[in-house]
């Protein structure tokens, strides 16, 4: 999943990045919050789900990020 | 270092901004002189930004029956409704209000953003979806916030994505909510509301409309959006204030569901918060009255609105997708935009300073609000300043280019 989502990072951001489980999305990747919402719309795209904004509020790193779309992908498939 | 340091990021963007020599949240006008005048830094200004859509600030009718209220009952009610009563004035402008959307229940709340915050954190709950335009104005964000329900962004305009969103919520148990505006604030667009409701009546979904910046501009007669595009009857909630075309302050909800008045004894900010003075439920009875009878305001309105976004736009200033009375100029960078807005208030010519992150996609935004009560001379004096102060920033191109053809 993370190289799916590091794809989804270089097509918001229009430039090569490099992501760990730690990476902070707003801090390591310069993000301002028009581009984590673009960010996070894309994500949704990608993987199908709605990330209310109660969860992304609580995303601060890829890991995080992670956990969210596997929470919300079990729970819709629940 | 206090408490208040962790705003930090906040003060040093805000200091950027006043090292300009300017401070566009805090502009103090010595004087108002009417709908369309003030006094500024010792000079007569046109007012451009105030959302002072049908010029009533200063309607004498308005203004005496003011007036009368204050001297016959008082400068405040000094409570709430639930706990010092509910005036005559109340009632009535909740049955006028009532009247004009022809809907069977309305409930007045003290300013349009507690109608929002009352009304969304009321009709949906935990368990509930709250699908919210991504671009929805702060007061429904906050709204969202205050009641449990799960709060889900849909792209700002785009029926097909909503439409996405709920149908990953289907057999999700729980009732859904769609919120909308009828003109957004920052741009001047209007939600394409005719496939909203589609979406609404497929997915069996709630919708409400925000019309703040859209009564007694749009439609027939001046209910709005869902009254322009026709869809009044799939709109399940109507949102607005009085503060922009009624030019009083105060918040309303209208709706036909049935049980309606359990909002009084459940919605919080309705329950404890101050009541509207009677002084200006009675300028507000007076302004929704005038509105009604005096359709040719929202004409003059709209011919002011044509007027400023055809010659902006003509000048080669990018304005929003459509004519209405808000018309916002993109400035290619918010230095530009700063320096553009404080020349164009040293011309005598005042108008709002929209800068990001109050705008969507990050635009730094020359935000101008058209009245009825403009006369056409004060739209060519604005258009003539803009032109002025482009031209001086070259932005636009030099008279002396034109005159060559350069253009």
């Amino acid at each position: 999943m993370r190289n799916e989502i590091s794809t989804i990072f270089e097509q918001v951001l229009g430039r090569p990045v490099s992501i760990t489980d730690d990476t902070d999305i707003v801090e390591d990747l310069g993000m301002d919050s028009l581009g984590v919402m673009n960010f996070v719309m894309a994500i949704e795209d990608f993987y199908d789900l709605s990330i209310p904004l109660d969860r992304v509020a609580q995303i601060q790193t890829v890991a995080d990020l992670m956990r969210a779309v596997d929470d919300l992908r079990s729970g819709n498939a629940a | 270092m206090t408490i208040l340091a962790k705003h930090a990021g906040y003060r040093h963007a805000y200091d950027a901004l006043l090292a300009h020599g300017v401070d566009p949240l805090n502009v103090q006008f010595e004087s108002v002189l009417s709908p369309t005048e003030g006094v500024l830094n010792g000079q007569k200004t046109i007012l451009l930004g105030t959302n002072n859509y049908l010029g009533l600030t200063f309607d004498p009718d308005c203004i005496e029956k003011a007036v009368d209220a204050t001297r016959a009952q008082g400068t405040g009610t000094t409570g709430s409704r639930v706990a010092n009563g509910t005036y005559d004035g109340h009632a009535r402008l909740e049955k006028d209000v009532a009247a004009f959307y022809g809907r069977k229940h309305a409930m007045v709340f003290s300013t349009g953003y507690q109608a929002n915050l009352g009304v969304l954190s009321t009709l949906v709950g935990r368990g509930d979806h709250l699908m919210l335009d991504a671009d929805s104005h702060a007061s429904i964000y906050d709204g969202s916030r205050l009641g449990m329900a799960e709060v889900i962004r849909f792209r700002h305009n785009n029926p097909d994505d909503l439409y996405k969103r709920l149908k990953r919520l289907e057999g999700v148990p729980g009732d859904k909510l769609i919120v909308v505006e009828g003109i957004y604030s920052m741009l001047g667009d209007t939600a394409p509301l005719k496939e909203f409701a589609a979406v609404k009546r497929e997915t069996g979904a709630y919708l409400l409309v925000d019309e703040a910046h859209s009564l007694g501009v749009l439609g027939e007669t001046g209910r709005g959006l869902a009254e322009a595009a026709g869809v009044e009857a799939d709109v399940d909630f109507i949102v607005g204030t009085f503060s922009k075309s009624l030019g009083s302050v105060g918040g309303f909800c209208v709706s036909d569901a049935a049980d309606f008045d359990i909002m009084r004894i459940v919605c919080r900010p309705y329950m404890f918060t101050a009541s509207l003075p009677p002084g200006i439920v009675a300028s507000t009875i007076e302004a929704l009255k005038k509105m009604q009878a005096e359709p040719e305001l929202r004409a003059n309105l709209m011919r002011n609105a044509t007027r400023l976004y055809d010659g902006l736009s003509a000048m080669g200033f990018q304005t929003g997708p459509e004519a209405n009375p808000i018309v916002a100029v993109t400035m290619p960078d918010q230095q530009m935009a700063v320096v553009f807005w404080k020349m164009l208030l040293e011309s005598g010519l005042y108008l709002n300073l929209a800068l990001p992150p109050a705008t969507p996609t990050n635009a730094s935004l020359l935000r101008t609000s058209v009245s009825a009560a403009h006369s056409v001379q004060q739209i060519d004096r604005a258009l003539d300043i803009f032109a002025d102060v482009g031209r001086k920033l070259g932005f636009l191109p030099s008279d002396r280019r034109r005159a060559a053809g350069a253009i």
